[in-house]
């Protein structure tokens, strides 16, 4: 919302300075955002005048001026063909910034004479266009300030204009009225009254109009008319024009800008027929659906059914509230006008324009409303306006359906005002707040003016007083903690779990990421998802249209803008929720690690290597570990289709609890997002990490044994399809009392072994609790897990 | 005796090497050597002779085998200096590469926010990001028709044609997980919800995807006044010095009265230093619960009352740590996460600090 300081003033009565009515604006809840202060540029500028003007010894087009300044008689070369003696100018001292040249000016040599300033043009400063001169000014002494001579003689030329964002509560505020009784209530001056015109219709109106049955409810309140005919619709005169401009609309013509006034100054929405373009009457209905019309914008809009629309005897003439046709528009050559005041429905208006994607400002304030109350009064006030600016002869008002009341009361308890806003606000200036915003008081019961549809509770009081009183004031006032004592811990166990997985993650050398929550459909289908019910239905764009259903392709698109950007090796993880859904809870947290390219750049000890599944493994074990997965998972390799087939696991607790997979990524997805290989991932899912079962802090008793360790290594030649897994679960189960652990430490495939066998070698640890172990007694142990993993694998000892 | 003495004590000092000290070695102590000999007489000498000659031997066989320890010893340091003159590595070389990982700032600021909030007892609450519309705008005092559901840019999920729900939405704000708290717990209640939200808009100061943080206090004589408390509280810890803020009267369909909050802040050459100078910079908007959404929630507005705030993450991280691009954030540019990025072992805690 945008208005000037003068026409605020039309309205408030008030000695405020600019900043003061900036501040207060702000403060009670109508934020600035900006304002343009014409003065503010020009006031380092101040009146001088010609004394002589003689003929530059070495430019035929300049003259060397002797200008009576405030500081003295000054030099001043000038190139302007008006330059002469005895004219009153505007004068630019050297250290002046000249905005419409974008110059800070220095005493200057011109071909060899000095200049001591400048003499301005209007287009120098941006007053105008006009640069075929220098400014020439009527009246004003030497060193008068130029902004001093504007307000006094063409004071719209240093008019500020305010802009203001308006919440959707206050309506109101969407006339420059609404914003002067704000200010009022604060305390910045006092209300002007207006005019109530009362305009004696001298004939019926040849236009009748109606409201449907169906319309009358959530269509239109009340459509009220009237002809006046014989105007003269030329330019509106000069200060309403000024005004216009100055809040950025473009005057159109007397009819149009009077509507365009009532708009702005008492949000109040009006509408002009050109009336001997209407055929028969007027008739407020809802559209049957299909219908065209061009609107004032000259687009055409098709209606849907149900939107409420104005016809004559030929059809759809208007979009009720939101915008006129342009057929029955107003032109120059309008003679005959019918002008409308009507109050819509909010919702309606609010479905309809966003429907139709309208933006206008009959739209902006039909939806948030306006007062009601005011549309009769609104009819003659314009009917004023329009004879005073166009002439004519009003008809008397025609009127379809009826104000609606609206009038309603809440309690104001001002000891809850205080106990809300802990401010003390004495109840007194509680009433008197109301009172300056127009709320009727009757005892405690606080008549709501019609002007505010928002206010519908007792809390809307509140927050009324509470502004006006300014929540600057407020004082803080310390809130005690719920106990006392030390406070305890409120993290979740899911939210420790994420915390302990990303900085996991991040100990073991991983940057964190974080990537938008929707990516491409190309790549989600990658990773299972890419259907409908994770679809967005208004993307921002093709690349973000559906919930991801992994964090592995955001970290793979990642892994492709950074490889773009020429960094070939990278450890990226993120910690976030996946999508298997499009319903509320439909999402599960993940935790994502991709490497890619090698374990570090290449290095004189030769440490670099490429990644491979075995360092994926290792960081995703390490994350469960630290989460608290129990040690004894199991591998399976029914893994999802974005890891390569044969180099991947899956990491469980049974076939269905599936804690974590790893492995190399497929090389076609690896193609497919334009990743450089090799590339190894984890996701691991924290969620589904069984709960420990001990839930004390004691660690249970340590058992150390004193007695000699063990150790024996065996060699096995398999099937190369035998998993170590199998081989050391066989070789562990050989003595459980007494094997302590079991470890892979060689795997050799083919050579002398032939096609299809390898051999795996394993030291195995035994760990004697009562007595030394004697040599038959390991030969004997030794015995038992060959036989074990014979049977298991359908190998043989390697001989 | 003093003079077999001297020459072995001799002999040893001048022993070049370990296998010279050996010779002289055998020469005195081994079988056939010169004191070994000398003790066996012993046995033929009489007692009172054997009184003074024994111990006399004993003592010299000790000192000549502690001599011969000391000159193997030394042999050995020479010998081991001689070998690290010719050991020399080039220690300039570079180390073995290590990955330093790093946290992301939008995770490290929610720890932060979290640990401070936590020591004012407040707990962390978490809800769905695609969310109902109900939760996300009903509940929360916004029907459908009012003008904050468009001015939200809100992100709808596709619906199928014959579903007659109404669509669900990513939540355009973490509002909805008051609701979800206050159904589930009730009053009173003190929660912060932070995470990421949605809304359809993406320039230079927008992404469409942001982190928030909503805060949450239900009792009964919760005021204002405490909610101005709390957050100066809350900058104060969080910047690290004391912050003010200031209240300015707004309008959000969930609180009433409602107030955007700017805190103190000075600009320098364009960047901004929160906690000192005369300008103020608009961070959070807040108010008192409104009775309607203290009804969603099935609390009862005439008993409880209380204060929501709500406050961008990334917007708190940029201003804390001079981050000067939102959209950055999302790019996970591997130059921005190592720059911008935290280590692993800074937690914040209150009583470590919350940052560096």
């Amino acid at each position: 919302m945008k208005f000037t300081l003068s026409w605020l003033k039309r309205h408030l009565d008030t000695t405020a300075t600019l900043d003061e009515i900036l501040y207060a604006l702000t403060d009670l809840g109508l934020e600035v955002e900006g304002v343009t202060d014409p003065a503010a540029r020009l006031g380092a500028f101040t009146l001088a005048r010609v004394q002589s003007a003689e003929q530059h010894p070495d430019a035929d087009r300049l003259r060397v001026c002797m200008v009576e300044t405030d500081e003295g008689v000054k030099q001043i070369v000038c190139g302007a063909p008006n330059a002469r003696a005895g004219i009153t100018v505007v004068l630019a001292k050297p250290g002046d910034y000249v905005p419409g040249i974008d110059v800070t000016l220095s005493v200057g040599k011109i071909r060899g004479v000095e200049s001591h300033g400048m003499m301005a043009s209007e287009r120098e400063l941006e007053l105008s266009d006009e640069h075929d001169g220098i400014i020439e000014l009527p009246s004003g002494e030497v060193g008068q300030t130029f902004t001093d001579w504007l307000a006094q003689n063409a004071p719209e030329k240093v008019d500020p204009v305010i802009e203001i964002a308006i919440t959707p509560n206050r309506q109101d505020a969407l006339g420059v009225r609404g914003i002067a009784r704000d200010l009022a209530a604060r305390g910045l001056g006092t209300m002007k009254p207006v005019e109530e015109h009362k305009i004696a219709g001298s004939y019926p109106s040849p236009i009748a109009v109606s409201i449907d049955e169906d319309t009358r409810q959530d269509g239109c309140e009340i459509f009220a008319g009237r002809l006046i005919r014989g105007v003269k619709n030329g330019p509106s005169p000069k200060w309403l024009q000024d005004q216009l401009r100055a809040i950025g609309l473009r005057p159109i013509s007397a009819l149009v800008d009077v509507t365009n006034f009532f708009t702005f100054d008492r949000n109040r929405p009006l509408h002009v027929f050109d009336a001997d373009k209407v055929q028969g009457n007027l008739r407020i209905h809802r559209a049957t659906g299909g219908e065209t019309l061009i609107g004032l914008d000259e687009k055409e809009y098709t209606f849907a059914q149900g939107q409420v629309v104005i016809s004559d005897d030929t059809g759809i003439e208007s979009i009720a509230g939101i915008m006129g046709g342009l057929a029955t528009g107003c032109t120059g050559d309008t003679v005959n006008v019918f002008l409308e005041a009507a109050v819509w429905d909010r919702v309606q208006i609010a479905h309809t324009g966003r429907a139709l994607k309208i933006n206008s400002d009959a739209r902006y304030r039909n939806e948030r409303g306006i007062d009601p109350d005011y549309n009769m009064q609104a009819i003659e006030d314009a009917t004023a306006m329009i004879l005073e600016l166009c002439g004519g002869e009003p008809s008397e008002v025609v009127v379809a359906g009826a104000v609606p009341d609206t009038a309603r009361a809440y309690e104001l308890k001002p000891a809850r005002v205080q106990s809300l806003v802990g401010m003390d606000i004495p109840e007194a200036q509680q009433r008197a707040t109301l009172e300056a915003l127009g709320f009727r008081l009757e005892g405690n019961m606080a008549w709501v003016p019609s002007w505010r549809p928002d206010v519908t509770g007792e809390a809307d009081l509140v927050e009324e007083v509470a502004r006006v009183a300014s929540l600057t004031k407020l004082e803080g006032k310390p809130m005690p903690r719920a106990n006392v004592g030390v406070p305890a811990p409120v993290m979740t166990a899911a939210q420790k779990r994420e915390q302990i997985a990303r900085r996991t993650a991040a100990a073991l050398g991983y940057n964190e990421c974080v990537t938008y929550s929707f990516i491409d459909k190309a790549s989600a289908t990658l990773f299972g998802g890419g259907d409908d019910a994770t679809m967005l239905a208004n993307p921002i764009s093709s690349e973000m249209s559906h919930m991801r259903p992994d964090l592995l392709p955001g970290l793979l698109q990642a892994a492709a803008r950074n490889q773009a950007r020429g960094i070939m090796d990278l450890a990226l993880f993120e910690v976030g929720p996946a999508f298997s859904g499009g319903e509320p809870g439909e999402q599960a947290v993940a935790v994502s690690g991709v490497l890619i390219g090698r374990n570090g750049p290449k290095d004189v000890h030769g440490a670099a290597r490429p990644v491979d599944l075995f360092d994926a493994k290792a960081d995703a074990q390490a994350i469960l570990s630290a989460l608290g997965a129990p040690d004894k998972a199991q591998v399976m390799r029914n893994g999802p289709g974005w890891f390569h087939p044969g180099r991947h696991g899956v990491i469980c607790l049974g076939p269905k609890k599936q804690l974590a997979v790893f492995g190399e990524l497929h090389p076609r997805v690896l193609r497919e997002m334009d990743v450089k290989g090799p590339a190894v991932a984890f996701t691991i899912w924290p969620a589904e990490i069984p709960e420990p079962k001990n839930k004390t802090a004691s660690r249970g008793a340590l058992t150390l044994h004193d007695l000699q360790a063990v150790e024996r290594d065996f060699a096995f030649v398999v099937d190369t399809d035998v998993e170590a897994l199998t081989l050391v679960n066989a070789a562990a189960g050989a003595d459980k009392a007494l094997i302590d652990s079991v470890r892979v430490f060689d795997e050799f495939i083919g050579g002398s072994l032939g096609e299809g066998k390898k051999s795996l070698a394993i030291t195995v640890r035994l760990q004697p609790t009562e007595k030394t172990l004697k040599e038959a007694e390991i030969e004997a142990v030794s015995r038992k897990i060959v036989e074990k993993v014979v049977k298991a694998t359908g190998g043989a000892l390697r001989g | 005796m003093d003079e077999l003495r001297n020459t072995y004590i001799e002999r040893i000092a001048k022993a070049a090497d370990e296998a010279a000290l050996e010779d002289v070695r055998l020469q005195a102590l081994g079988k056939k050597g010169e004191i070994s000999l000398k003790m066996r007489e012993l046995g033929r000498m009489d007692p009172e002779e054997r009184k003074t000659a024994g111990p006399a031997l004993n003592a010299l066989k000790d000192e000549i085998n502690s001599a011969i320890a000391a000159r193997k010893v030394a042999l050995e340091d020479s010998a081991l200096d001689e070998r690290l003159k010719t050991e020399w590595l080039d220690v300039t070389l570079p180390a073995r590469e290590r990955r330093q990982g790093t946290i992301h700032p939008v995770s490290q600021v929610t720890e932060e926010v979290t640990a401070i909030f936590a020591d004012m007892g407040f707990a962390v609450a978490e809800g769905p990001r695609i969310e109902s519309d109900w939760y996300n705008f009903d509940a929360l005092n916004i029907p459908g028709h009012h003008p904050a559901r468009a001015e939200m840019d809100t992100f709808y999920m596709h619906r199928e044609e014959g579903d007659a729900r109404p669509p669900f939405v990513l939540r355009t704000h973490t509002s909805p997980v008051q609701i979800r708290s206050m159904e589930a717990q009730g009053a009173p209640i003190r929660i912060i919800c932070p995470g990421g939200v949605y809304r359809a808009d993406y320039d230079q100061t927008h992404t469409p995807m942001f982190h928030q943080v909503e805060g949450l206090a239900i009792d009964r004589d919760i005021s204002m006044a405490n909610l101005k408390w709390v957050l100066e509280e809350f900058f104060s810890a969080y910047f690290g010095t004391s912050v003010k803020t200031r209240f300015r009267a707004s309008h959000f369909p969930f609180t009433e009265p409602s107030a955007e909050v700017d805190i103190q802040c000075s600009w320098q050459d364009g960047t901004v230093k929160v906690g000192e100078g005369d300008d103020w910079l608009e961070v959070l908007g807040s108010g008192m619960v409104h009775p309607h959404v203290l009804r969603s929630g099935g609390i009862d507005p005439d008993e409880w009352q209380g204060f929501a705030f709500g406050m961008g993450i990334d917007r708190i991280a940029m201003l804390k740590y001079g981050i000067p691009d939102l959209r950055a954030f999302f790019d996970s540019d591997l130059r921005w996460l190592r720059h911008y990025g935290f280590s692993a072992l800074d937690v914040p805690t209150i009583r470590g600090g919350l940052s560096r």
